[in-house]
């Protein structure tokens, strides 16, 4: 089919357009939704007070506690690991299959659905190694499901660190280690933390894996071993068995608007990175 | 060649060099006078960087890449097993072609060589970070902007603080690998007489594709071709009475 060109320009631009509409349309009408039914709820005591009678009074302090914990746990353990692993992976290894291998995996376990790593945090920390549902188990589940994104972030914040900065500190006679350490992870730092935020957002989220390895219990944590429920949970729960609509409507719009800060910083440190190196 | 070298600071002896199968310099013999300016020139491609990089263990990070002879500086073969890289590096300082501070302040860029081998005295830092920009002509310029980040320096700036920052940890030779090839006319002047105070208290080398630069700045010349030290001898030979003809034809302007 033939078109003048200047009309098959107008088509395919309002065609695009109303695709990147739509997509506007939807986060905003679920963002919008949310707050609108969430918001009334909010208040200094709904932040401040535990949830009393299951959920259907008070507020949703506890939760918000757990939350809090069980993502510093899981970036406790996640932080480290990734980042070394991505270390490895750049500088102290050579394109070679073992890399491959490594990336691979780290690839696939980014592809696993989360309610799979609760099926096997809970089989692995709960049962087998006798955690019990607690904040340790739910903090080792969720670092294996962020792994993945430290690993990729930070590899590619540490590859776009320039060459000739290694050289030049090798050259002022610097051994490997304070030339990894000194120069390229403070330039590679902004790239990595936005990985780092990026799975706050992620562990603030998640639920199934969490629900399993954490359990529900509303009580206000008391130590690792403290079985504990996060904000997504309590949602979950709330809305699920019917217990408040409001109560969960409350707790939404207190995990959305988290997750939006969360993004919203995250994007800030991607551009200044950006922009230091281009 | 080499005998025309009195006071040798550095000595290359046999030197070949491999990028995995490719032979990339030949038997390469010369020396480094103390405290004079030898430069490296001849056409791109002829191995003239990769040998001034040789001089400081910087082609060992090259994956695949070999050295056979020896490299001495004041005797020491600098690629003997038990000697260590770090310390070779440190001894033997290097300018690169691009100016290439750190991402970080004018005072840090210079600090961070003093850091890592181990000096932590303030006082002495800053001493010595004011020596050293003092050494090689900025000081003037940054005095009141040592916090500033080192980017918005001007090229010739950044460069004269990659010299600055080689100085402060007072090495004994220092490597030039094209330092002015990015510069300006004017820049470029400054560095060439930079080089000329520095050679009373350091050894340098200079590579440059330039050969007005080397003429005027070096005491000493080799010039290489296709991987091999066609000839070496004082500037002043080179340029005015050459013994082998690719090197008359190549300073003459006949290929290159």
């Amino acid at each position: 089919m033939y078109l003048n060109p200047k009309i098959e320009q107008r088509v395919v631009q309002a065609i695009l357009w109303v695709f990147t509409l739509a997509t506007v349309f939807i986060l905003f009408f679920i963002i919008f939704y949310i707050l609108h039914k969430g918001l009334p709820v909010l208040s200094y005591n709904f932040l401040t007070t535990n949830p009393l009678d299951m959920g259907k009074s008070g507020g949703i302090y506890s939760t918000i506690i757990g939350t809090i914990a069980l993502t510093i746990m899981s970036l406790l353990i996640a932080t480290p690991l990734g980042v070394g692993t991505a270390i490895y992976l750049t500088e102290y290894t050579r394109e070679s299959r073992i890399t491959r291998v490594i990336r691979f995996g780290s690839e696939c376990l980014s592809g696993i659905p989360s309610i799979i790593f609760g099926l096997f945090g809970f089989i692995l920390f709960v049962t087998k190694l006798k955690m019990g549902w607690s904040i340790l188990s739910g903090g080792l589940t969720l670092a294996f499901m962020l792994l993945p994104t430290i690993i990729r972030t930070s590899e590619e914040a540490i590859k776009s660190v320039p060459y000739n900065l290694h050289e030049v500190s090798y050259s002022l006679g610097s051994t490997q280690w304070q030339t990894v350490t000194k120069v390229v992870l403070p330039s590679a730092l902004p790239g990595i933390l936005t990985g780092v935020i990026l799975s706050v957002g992620r562990s603030v989220g998640e639920t199934a894996a969490v629900i399993f390895t954490a359990g529900s219990a509303l009580r206000m944590p008391t130590s690792l071993f403290s079985s504990s429920r996060t904000m997504a949970v309590h949602f979950f729960i709330l809305a699920r068995e019917g217990i408040s609509m409001p109560n969960a409507y409350g707790t939404a719009a207190v995990l959305i608007i988290t997750i939006l800060i969360i993004n919203i910083i995250a994007y800030r440190l991607m551009h200044k990175f950006i922009k230091k190196y281009s | 060649m080499v005998n025309s070298v009195t006071n040798m600071r550095m000595e290359v002896k046999n030197l070949n060099f491999y990028y995995g199968r490719n032979l990339a310099l030949k038997n390469i013999n010369m020396g480094i006078e103390n405290n004079k300016v030898t430069a490296v020139i001849g056409p791109s491609g002829c191995g003239k960087s990769t040998f001034i990089r040789i001089l400081n263990r910087m082609n060992d990070i090259i994956i695949g890449s070999r050295v056979e002879g020896e490299i001495l500086l004041d005797g020491d073969n600098i690629y003997a097993p038990q000697v260590d890289v770090v310390d070779i590096r440190r001894k033997i300082g290097m300018v690169f072609q691009k100016s290439n501070p750190f991402p970080k302040s004018i005072f840090d860029n210079i600090a961070y060589g003093l850091k890592i081998n181990g000096i932590s005295n303030k006082t002495e830092i800053t001493d010595r970070v004011e020596m050293s920009l003092k050494n090689s002509a900025l000081w003037e310029e940054v005095r009141d902007r040592l916090d500033d980040n080192a980017f918005e320096l001007s090229g010739g700036q950044q460069q004269r603080l990659c010299i600055a920052r080689a100085l402060a940890i007072e090495p004994e030779v220092i490597l030039f690998d094209e330092p002015c090839s990015a510069l300006d006319p004017i820049s470029t002047a400054k560095i060439e007489e930079l080089i000329n105070q520095l050679k009373e208290r350091y050894t340098i080398a200079i590579v440059t594709h330039n050969m007005q630069q080397a003429a005027r700045i070096s005491d000493y010349t080799g010039f290489f071709l296709l991987g091999e030290l066609i000839e070496f001898d004082k500037t002043e030979k080179i340029f005015t009475n050459p013994s082998q003809k690719q090197t008359e034809d190549y300073i003459t302007g006949r290929f290159g």
